[in-house]
């Protein structure tokens, strides 16, 4: 963390308008939900878009990341990017289970 | 740095160690206020990242069953009412900023302004656990909970009416045909035995219980805390406190913006997705 | 452990500055808690020992005839979850971690003293839990809980020993946030990155997979208890789950828990080795970043366990190729120990013994490895006693050796008593000797097709098992020997005033009392030169400044 900072305080209009970003978002992912003819697999990905912009900038602003040190930069993103790990080689197994040339492996 | 550098700031250091922090917020094992207030920031990231991996494990199973199982998951996503979600969506992004500001509050040592905006934040995370009680009770109304009594009579009914779900009988077997209506001709993407259709959303009701029953957990354990900060918020400003510890208000803080992270995440997958 | 030892001159030390019961368990001082779980698991341990005293003596003959079938499943499972979560994980990290992290890094305590004390509540919860599930029946799942058995059909109170687990995990964690911290904020002006001792950096590596891993398993565990309460299906193929799954998660953490329990180990290691070597570790650097890199690449490669399953083929051939990855920082590790003992002045205490015997072992144990990481081979040997002896290797071979190493290494520190040599030199004989004469034979049977978890077996096995059963009461002894006079030495030890008995570099020896003052330092030691520094025997690696006149104005910024 840099050594000054820690305790500076932050103006109001920083939460304000993080609060408006975050409503307009509420507002963007309940309207998209309800798009008729989105195939599902658009629908999974636009509400993760908007899901991981919102936690973002809840991260960088409430939670002052961007204001803070490398180390909490660090400690931010080591937790998502292990679970990105579990993720990707959980579904890299579940993924590639019907690709195995078996008659009547399960699915 | 040289050894006489170094000499210096430790000597330093220590004149600000023994005694003059007189209002008992240095804890013995630091050395300056800067360290305690770091380490606790950084202990506290920490324990997020054990949270997000607590989570993580939870919404990784689930991400492959709803993989395996997409179109009986969606039927069942269905039942779960989007205005609550969205409501109580809404309730909890405020109460994230109503905590930002009593962390700032409790930063300039306003002790009263920070009690008044840690109250309206545990008054919105009461809104909060008031919705999900009426949800719940629902769920509970309609056998969709998965105890003893679970049915998935009402996703079905509600499939048909939507016209993504069929009955078919063929050699005196029922089947459900899950699929779509469009201009009044029926799809079917895929058929299962009745049975399979109630395990599967059976599963998806499991996960909905589960990982809202974790969450409904932290916020009840964040409102405890927030309520014995209001408490102290409260004595701080009847004392007239010039300077108190900021440290645990902003450690809440980072916990509760977690807590609203994961329901950011929990909304659009059981709610909206597939909708 | 909880009797006073003085020490001959009138300072007091930690350990009998305050002699009430109280003052012991409700202290924040990280070398009490040390002390603390010193005690506790070493009851776990005996614990454990007996169930696997159980274990070999059934297998002394071909016949099940000892114990039934369903007893056996019971005892094997307590020897692994007694032995896994309540003796190895917390072994080295929450005793000796405790005890030295602060001492060697130069500060007063950790960073959190109240959540280290916090922790030792949580582990005793969480022991207290699954002890009560043992003696009420016992479980008979394994330690590893496989689902749908531990979730569907198990009889008896897996859910308490989940709570339990679950408990004893939160309590690692804490410790894994607690060192994180410290090692981060609490290091002493001038103790930079690459002047800490070896064993801190193991500690974080250590620490980084107790925060990232062990909240995986606990959620894992905690889904098992639900669906044995309501029945969701989550791991039921019957119900629409998917067994593997389960498998998935739990090896996410219980791959690396075996680098939690090992990497420490490699740590004290590299302290005793150098320490009786008189030499600085070879490639320092090297050794450092391989704790790291152990614990990183340890997280890729939780597959290898799910070869005979139904993961997919191809998902495990990505992991079988990670796998292998493993062994390039393992072998630079004993590599360079190897290098830091060559043309050194070799010291053959107690501790170096110990030292020399993990390092024979451990490469047996993660060679034999290797065998199992390749898909074909594994397919032959997996459930075999090949794996048994395999981890036991690692395990026992490895962390426990290790564990004695630093037990008899810094046990003069933290009691002011020096423990009998004579006495130390056999038991770390009969320790080598039993361990691989109980284990060896194992790798045989396995690849003979011994399958593990079963009471009997064929005839044509029984030499071999005899052979090991009958190592196994050379290694019980081999254990039992330190208990006894370990505790001997806290009362009639020789006693120890001097700061460094063995003329070893490091803070801990050079800076703080034998026993340590309660605060450790009288002021916060400035550390000028690197670890292991022995080539400059005149220089110490850093002093204690002496006080002075306080500067008006103090520090900013």
């Amino acid at each position: 963390m840099a050594g000054h900072g820690e305790s500076h305080v932050h103006p109001v209009s920083l939460y304000t308008r993080t609060l408006w970003w975050l409503m307009a978002l509420l507002v963007a992912t309940v309207v998209a939900g309800y798009i008729p003819n989105v195939p599902n697999w658009l629908g999974v990905v636009i509400a993760l878009t908007i899901a991981v912009w919102k936690a973002t900038i809840v991260i960088m602003n409430f939670m002052h990341v961007r204001y803070s040190g490398k180390l909490a930069w660090l400690f931010a993103g080591a937790g998502f990017f292990w679970l990105l790990i579990m993720l990707a080689f959980a579904f890299a197994d579940y993924v590639s289970r019907p690709w195995e040339p078996f008659n009547g492996w399960p699915e | 740095m040289s050894v006489q550098e170094l000499q210096k700031t430790a000597t330093l250091e220590h004149t600000a160690d023994g005694h003059h922090h007189s209002d008992g917020i240095l804890g013995e094992q630091f050395e300056t206020l800067e360290q305690q207030n770091t380490s606790y920031l950084i202990g506290m990231w920490a324990f997020i990242v054990q949270e997000v991996l607590f989570f993580g494990a939870i919404f990784t199973a689930y991400a492959i069953y709803r993989f395996k199982y997409v179109l009986e998951f969606t039927l069942a996503h269905h039942e779960l009412s989007v205005p609550i979600g969205t409501l109580n969506t809404f309730v909890l992004l405020f109460s994230s900023y109503t905590m930002a500001r009593a962390v700032r509050a409790a930063m300039q040592n306003r002790h009263k302004k920070q009690a008044f905006y840690l109250f309206l934040t545990f008054l919105f995370a009461g809104v909060f656990m008031v919705n999900k009680y009426f949800e719940y009770s629902a769920k509970f109304e309609h056998h969709l909970f998965p105890g003893g009594d679970y049915s998935a009579h009402a996703v079905v009914e509600h499939a048909q009416k939507m016209g993504e779900l069929r009955e078919v009988e063929e050699n005196g077997q029922k089947f459900y045909e899950l699929g779509k209506t469009r201009d009044g001709q029926f799809t079917a993407f895929k058929r299962v035995t009745p049975q399979e259709f109630e395990q599967r959303t059976r599963l998806f009701f499991g996960f909905y219980f589960v990982m809202t029953g974790l969450h409904g957990l932290h916020v009840l354990i964040g409102m405890i805390i927030i309520g014995i900060l209001i408490g102290r918020a409260l004595i701080d400003h009847a004392k007239n406190k010039p300077v108190a510890d900021f440290m645990p208000v902003e450690m809440t803080g980072l916990y509760w913006h977690l807590v609203d992270i994961v329901w950011i995440f929990l909304f659009p997958l059981l709610y909206l997705i597939g909708r | 452990m909880t009797t006073t030892t003085y020490t001959g001159t009138d300072k007091p030390n930690y350990l009998n500055w305050k002699t009430s019961v109280a003052s012991w368990l409700l202290t924040y001082d990280h070398k009490r808690i040390a002390i603390l779980y010193l005690v506790s698991i070493s009851i776990f341990f005996l614990l454990g020992g007996l169930a696997a005293a159980m274990i070999r003596m059934e297998l002394a003959t071909p016949k099940g005839d000892l114990l039934t079938s369903d007893v056996y499943n019971k005892m094997f499972t307590t020897h692994g979850v007694i032995m896994i979560f309540l003796f190895l994980i917390p072994s080295i990290p929450a005793v000796f971690g405790n005890f030295l992290l602060p001492l060697m890094i130069g500060a007063r305590d950790v960073a959190f003293p109240r959540l280290n004390l916090l922790s030792w509540y949580f582990f005793m919860a969480g022991a207290a839990c699954v002890l009560i599930a043992l003696f009420r029946g016992g479980i008979d799942t394994g330690w590893t809980f496989y689902t749908p058995y531990s979730s569907s059909f198990a009889k008896g109170e897996v859910s308490l020993a989940i709570v339990g687990v679950f408990l004893a995990g939160f309590a690692s964690i804490f410790t894994g946030i607690n060192f994180l911290v410290t090692i981060h904020k609490m290091r002493a002006p001038g103790m930079t990155w690459f002047r800490l001792p070896l064993f801190v950096w193991a500690m974080y590596a250590t620490s980084l997979i107790q925060v990232l891993g062990t909240p995986v398993v606990a959620i894992t565990l905690l889904l098992v208890a639900v669906e044995r309460t309501f029945r969701i299906g989550i791991f039921d193929p019957n119900l629409g789950g998917d067994p593997i799954l389960y498998q998935h998660l739990f090896w996410f953490y219980s791959h690396p828990a075996v680098y939690i329990m090992i990497l420490p180990a490699m740590g004290v290691i590299s302290e005793v080795i150098s320490a009786f070597s008189k030499r600085r570790v070879f490639g320092y650097h090297f050794v450092a970043f391989s704790s790291l890199a152990i614990a990183i690449i340890g997280f890729l490669v939780w597959g290898h366990h799910m070869f005979s399953t139904g993961q997919s083929i191809y998902a495990g051939i990505v992991f079988s190729f990670l796998t292998w990855i493993v062994a390039i920082p393992s072998a630079i590790k004993t590599f360079n120990w190897m290098a830091t003992i060559w043309k050194g002045r070799v010291h053959w205490d107690t501790p170096m013994l110990y030292a020399l015997g993990f390092m024979g072992l451990f490469v047996i144990g993660g060679l034999t490895g290797l065998h199992l990481a390749a898909m074909a081979t594994n397919v032959h040997l997996t459930d075999t006693y090949f794996i048994v002896a395999h981890f036991h290797y690692v395990m026992v071979g490895g962390a426990i050796m290790g564990y004695l190493a630093a037990l008899h290494f810094w046990w003069p520190k933290m009691t002011g008593r020096m423990y009998p040599e004579g006495w130390g030199k056999l038991a770390a004989l009969l320790v080598f000797v039993g361990f691989n004469l109980t284990f060896f034979p194992q790798f045989i049977l396995g690849y003979m097709g011994m399958p593990r978890r079963y009471h009997s077996y064929p005839e044509e096995w029984a030499t071999l098992n005899v052979l090991s059963t009958a190592g196994s009461s050379v290694l019980g002894l081999g254990y039992l020997l330190p208990v006894i006079y370990l505790t001997w030495s806290l009362k009639y030890g020789k006693v120890v005033t001097e700061r460094n008995p063995w003329g070893a570099r490091g803070l801990e020896w050079e800076l703080v009392d034998t026993p340590p003052d309660p605060h450790n330092f009288e002021r916060t030691p400035i550390v000028t030169r690197p670890a292991y520094d022995y080539n400059h025997p005149e220089e110490p690696t850093g002093f204690v400044p002496k006080p002075r006149p306080v500067v008006v104005g103090g520090k900013d910024g």
